[in-house]
Order: C-alpha cells, then structure tokens, then sequence
C-alpha cells in the first residue's frame, strides 16, 4: 500500500476567547504560514479536507464559511467532515492511497467561546432517552474517571501529576493558552465540578484552528529528505449506550494496538487527546507508553480547541520528530464521551 | 487503482413524517435493505462512512456517535462526511475511496436525514454575525439563478412545469418515493402558488424523511454477485463568492463531469449515457445541468426537456426514480442518486427501469450550487 507522508503543520496560537475572529480570519494564517514553510501554494495541493461542527458556532454549514479562506477559483477537489480534523487527515490519507492525489491540506477549525460548550456537547447523545437529560461532558468524563479511581486503574496523583505536567510542558508549546504553574495546594483547593473532576482536571474552553499538509512518500521527499511516516493508522468506535461500555478499558483500542502491532515498537515520544486529567494515565497504562514522554505540548489541559485538538496531536507528534533525534511517535486522538471512538497513528521518521 | 463496485443498495420508504422509526431505526431500515441486497453479513463489513447534511436538521451532533450500534460500526473504523446538500453523493465517494485505498475491501454507506425532526428552513437560515440575515431557505437563494437562466436562453415558462410533472409521473413508478400525486400534470404544476418566481408550490421538492445506504466492495470480493461498477467518481468546489463565478453554470460541476467522463472513457454523454439520476431539487434545474453537465451546449437544455429527451423512454432519461422533486431526505437525496443509477445498471430497478441501462450516472450538488460529487456505473468492468 503506499505510504504517506507528514510533510506540514501549524497551529494558531489558542486563544480563550477569539472575540470577532471568524472562521475564515482564524483559518487563513495557519494556511499561508504552512505554504509559506514549504514554498507551495493552493494550486500545488491535490485535495483538502477540513474538520468542524457547525454547533459551535450556532449556525449550519460552519465549513462554507470557513471555504472563503483558501483560494478555490478554479474549483477545487474538496471535502469535509463533521469530525476533529484527525479524520480529515484520515479521509486525505485515502485519497493519497488511492492514487487520486499526491498533496493534501487538511484544517480544522472550532470557537468553543461563544456557545455553552457543556450544552452543546450534551447534544452528541442519544436524542430520545439521554440528550433530554442534558448530561454535560464534564459530568460524563467524570462517569469514567470514577471508574477508573475505584477499581484502582489510575490514582488521584496521577491525575493531580497529570494536570502539574501539563504547565509543566506547556513551555515547549508557544501557542498553548495556559502557561501558569501550579503546585499540590492550589490543584487542592480547586472548585469541584463534577466529582471526582475538579476545574483544574478539565481542559480550557478555547478557539483555534490548526493545519497540515500530507504527501505521497516520493513526494515528500521533494520537502525533506527525512520524511516522517505515516506507518501506521487505525480507528474505532464504541457503542454509544455507556451502560453497555466497560469504561475501566477499552477492547477497541486494544484492537487497535494488535491492528498496528504497537507493542513491539519502541515509542520514543507520544500525543494523547487526553482532555481529562484521569484520561492521561489511563491511556498511557493501556498503550505502554508508562515510560515515554508523553504530551511535551501540554497536551488539551493547556489548550483544547474542538474539531482541531485530535489533529493537534498528530501535528505535536510530528514537529517532536522532526526537530529531535527521535524515530517513532504515537499520537491519539479521540471523539464522543468516555473516549468512545479513538484513532491511533504511528509515525516514523525515515533515516 | 484498486477496482470497486456496489453489490447492494437499501432504500427506506420516503415519507413527511417517518413516526414509525427512530433515526436509528430508520438508519438501520436502509441498511438492512443494503445488506440483504448485497447477501453480506455485517462481519463482512470492515468500515462504515456515514453522511447527512447539517446536525441541526435534527438536533444531533455527531450523530455517528449515537448511531454507532444501529449502524454496525461498533468495533470499526467509521467516518462522518458532510458537505451540504452534495453530501449524499460525497459520501459514496469517500465509501469508493475506503476501497480504492486497499485499506479495506467491504464498506457499508449510509446517508439520512429525518427532516420532521427539526426545520430544515430554520437551519438553513441562521443568523451569522456580521453579516445581513437572508431568511431564505433554499428555494428562495435558488431562484434568482434560474431566473438568470431563463433570461439568458429564453426560455419559456412551461418548461418548469414539465419537468415537476415529469419526475412525479416517474415516482408513481417507485413505490419508494414519498409523492405520489396521482393524475400529475403540467396543468396542474401551472396552477399551484407562486413560492419564489419562477418556482411554484409542485416546482419544488418535498421534506422527507428518509435514508438510503449502499455496500461497496472491492473486485476481489466480487464473486459472482450483481455489481455495479465504479467507472469514474469525482468531487469539487468552488467557494461562495468567488469573482466571476457563474452560478447559474459553475465551473465546479462543468470540471466534476468532465473528470468522471475522462475516468469512465466517456467523450459523448448524451449517446454514450444510458440514463442519469441527477440532483434536481427545483424544477428549472433539470434544462440547467443538463447544460452544465455536457449533455448539449449552452441555452439547448430547455429545449431537450421540452422534446422529451429525458423522459423514462426519452433519449436520456432524467431522474426515472422521480427524483429529488418526489423524495428529498436531504442527507441521503445525493446517495439516493448514485444508488438509484447502480440499480439501473444492476437491473434492478423494477418498474421504472431504463431497458438495457448499460452505463448511469450518479449526480448531487449543494451549498450555493457549489459543491458536486459525480460519479458513472455501469454493468461491465470494461
């Protein structure tokens, strides 16, 4: 099969509250920083994908709006999905496969400030029985993270760890939106939320977009001569009926892990979509990664922009390998609660 | 490239108000009808792409995420597409593409909508900031665009009429179809209201609810089953308010066939189609793609309609299943296109069957008449 390649990515700086920076105003320097980065243009890209959700901005078709970004005259071969850009990433990496393009740019975009996010998210449930109920995303992360902590899966310090790292490492990331540190007092003494979630566990409300350029492998070495691969790829999903979940695992993603046979490679750094501090340790356990640096960036607790946060991981994961003596990298990103439907990336930098 | 077919294709009986079924049971209706089409079991199924247009036709967000039981993705790969009203026909695109990449050799698609749910001119007419409100609804931003077409070629006023009557004559064919106006004329299209010159009441589509799904497979998996094969498929866009664009006649769509006709080895369409199912939503559309598609140059489209050309048993049949104007569950009405073409070459579409369809095309547009997805089945692989 042929491989592709991560040839790009940029990231907006993530901002809390984006005011009136539309779509189209947030998408457009990440775009032209890339092609500026790489000395090509729109008319060098074969196919563009773009990941949104038009509830976070309250109004259908956020993706046309964001369309007015990049130059489409002439027309263009283009597509989107109702999914974080990761998808999108997906969905370009087939087309690349198939032999219908070599290039592909990918963007996703999400303003989570001007709506009531916990409302919106309580949305993606089931509309007859569960939705109704207006079950926010904190209080469903938080169902699992109960679990995690009474069967003795995680720790509380692990969690309280997760969320001191996170400032931590948010000095290697420019853009994230919080830098502050924090000490075991202040994690402490921070509002609860939904038990065992305190504020401090839970993942910033930001706006943002990001972007990327994947390639064929022959391609990408028209940019590099060390390109990183896309060496492995797989996603899943979980029922949506929590009660029919074993929230304490996850037999997808373990399908995953023997899909890409990732017990075998040794990770030299990896990018979770960790939103919730309890996700960090549980998925660390679950992929073998307990001895990997994870989440340098600061990961979603330093900045989680919707629909771009997964992309992020994969574009995080990238710059770690290109700027370090690293060869493979893990990246995650996640959609629905409870972590119910992962994807997970292998990418190698070739020698 | 790998070389992939349909093997099945589901339909659900289209209505208003599909009260009987959840959206997941009404999902699951199209795609039971899919996999009982394509004797596959669900096992067999190595990734599910689903498609709808806006989450607030419904309320849902993601619905993929709720619908992951219903729709056999549980344990699998499963993609969310959309991009508007094109979003049925897209999604078939992105099925093909999952087989044509030799990720995976069988995928199921589905695409819905159940409109009764929410208000589809309500979602559509938002209130962006910094921008003024256009209440629209679709009917009323379509309008002028056929106006300037009928401007342009002079064409005349019956022509609307025709077409409406036509394609619900052909949905009286189609059990499926969620009109059925028994006795449908050009008269009595000519004497409904006014909704937004030159579009009146039966010139335009219904809102239904409805869902359509296909399994796709890949030529290794074949066997001896009933296939209709992917010859040529293509997308493309165009922005909103791009300078110079023609919306009457985009470029999108004009560059989206010739890139499908390329792929299938087409130079002609008109003799070397069999018949189309394309995305027709108002009346006056039918003259216009007929254009935009190459079937006969600029300011002739009118005049093929107004001979008959694409009636059932005209020289290129139009929309024999009756088309968007008689069943519009606007997720899946693109899908219902290229399934209803792939039936056609599967012989398989019973009473309003083209005779000897050997080559069909699929077509969806949406957005601002700017987005298109296209593709050509046909019987034979060669």
């Amino acid at each position: 099969m042929k491989k592709v390649a991560i040839v790009g990515y940029a990231q907006h700086p993530i901002l809390q509250n984006a005011g009136a920076l539309n779509e189209v105003e947030l998408i457009m320097p990440v775009v032209h920083q890339l092609f500026a980065d790489l000395g090509i243009y729109q008319d060098d890209i074969d196919f563009t994908c773009s990941g949104s959700c038009d509830y976070l901005q309250g109004a259908a078709f956020a993706f046309v709006e964001g369309l007015s970004a990049i130059q489409t005259n002439p027309p263009i071969k283009e597509s989107h999905v109702e999914m974080d850009a990761a998808w999108a990433m997906y969905e370009s990496m087939l087309k690349i496969q198939m032999g219908d393009a070599e290039t592909a740019l990918i963007y996703g975009f999400g303003k989570s400030s001007p709506g009531d996010l916990d409302s919106i998210i309580s949305l993606q449930m089931d509309p007859y029985y569960i939705s109704p109920l207006w079950p926010d995303r904190v209080s469903l992360a938080a169902l699992q993270a109960r679990v995690l902590l009474d069967q003795n899966i995680i720790t509380r310090e692990q969690m309280l760890a997760a969320v001191i790292e996170a400032r931590v490492n948010s000095k290697n990331n420019k853009n994230a939106l919080i830098t502050d540190l924090i000490d075991e007092s202040e994690y402490l003494d921070n509002t609860m939320i939904s038990s065992p979630l305190n504020k401090l566990d839970c993942p910033p409300i930001s706006d943002g977009s990001s972007a990327m350029i994947i390639a064929s492998e022959d391609k990408a070495y028209e940019f590099t001569d060390h390109p990183i691969l896309i060496e492995g790829i797989d996603h899943r999903i979980e029922s949506s009926n929590l009660g029919s979940r074993n929230l304490s695992s996850s037999n997808t993603l373990q399908a995953s892990i023997d899909q890409l046979d990732l017990n075998n490679i040794k990770f030299d750094v990896a990018e979770l979509h960790t939103q919730f501090s309890h996700e960090l340790p549980f998925l660390k356990s679950l992929l073998n990664l307990v001895d990997v640096p994870t989440n340098l960036s600061g990961g979603p607790l330093v900045g989680n922009v919707m629909m771009c946060a997964g992309l992020d991981a994969i574009g995080k994961t990238f710059e770690s390998l290109k700027e370090n003596q690293f060869k493979h990298g893990l990246a995650h990103a996640t959609s629905g609660p409870c972590l119910q439907h992962n994807m997970l990336v292998h990418l190698e930098k070739q020698k | 490239m790998i070389q992939a077919g349909v093997i099945g294709v589901g339909q659900t009986k289209y209505d208003a108000k599909r009260r009987d079924v959840s959206m997941a049971g009404l999902v699951r209706e199209a795609i039971d009808n899919a996999m009982l089409a394509a004797n596959v079991e669900f096992d067999a199924i190595d990734a599910v792409v689903l498609g709808k247009a806006p989450d607030m036709f419904e309320g849902v967000i993601m619905p993929e995420l709720y619908l992951a039981d219903a729709i056999g993705a549980v344990g699998k790969p499963v993609l969310r597409v959309h991009t508007a009203g094109s979003v049925g026909g897209s999604t078939a695109v992105i099925a093909a593409s999952h087989v044509c990449s030799g990720q995976f050799k069988t995928v199921l698609t589905i695409t819905f909508e159940k409109q009764s749910e929410s208000n589809a001119t309500w979602a559509l007419s938002p209130r962006y900031p910094f921008s003024p409100h256009i209440n629209a609804g679709a009917g009323g931003y379509f309008a002028p665009f056929m106006r300037e077409y009928i401007r342009r070629y002079e064409a005349p006023e019956h022509i609307g009429w025709k077409v409406a009557a036509k394609d619900r004559q052909n949905a009286l064919k189609n059990p499926l179809a969620h009109l059925h106006i028994p006795g449908i004329d050009e008269k009595m299209v000519s004497e409904t209201p006014m909704l937004w010159d030159p579009l009146r009441y039966l010139e335009s589509c219904p809102s239904s609810d409805g869902a359509c799904a296909m399994v796709i497979t890949a030529q290794d998996q074949v066997g001896s089953k009933n296939v209709a094969w992917i010859k040529g498929m293509a997308v493309r866009s165009e922005g909103t308010l791009s300078a110079g664009r023609d919306e009457v006649n985009p470029q999108a769509g004009i560059d989206c066939a010739q890139d499908i006709y390329k792929q299938a080895g087409i130079s002609n369409p008109f003799n070397e189609i069999d018949c189309a199912e394309i995305y027709v939503p108002f009346s006056w559309y039918e003259p216009m793609w007929l254009e935009n598609l190459g079937f006969c140059d600029l300011g002739e489209g009118w005049k093929l309609t107004d001979k008959d050309a694409t009636a059932i048993d005209g020289e290129i049949p139009f929309n024999m299943s009756g088309g968007v104007l008689s069943s519009n569950p606007i997720g899946a009405s693109g899908m219902i296109r290229f399934g209803e073409a792939a039936l056609q070459v599967m012989g398989l579409a019973e009473d309003h069957q083209v005779e000897d369809a050997k080559i069909a095309m699929g077509h969806a547009y949406g957005g601002a008449a700017q987005f298109f997805a296209m593709w050509i089945v046909s019987s034979s692989l060669d």
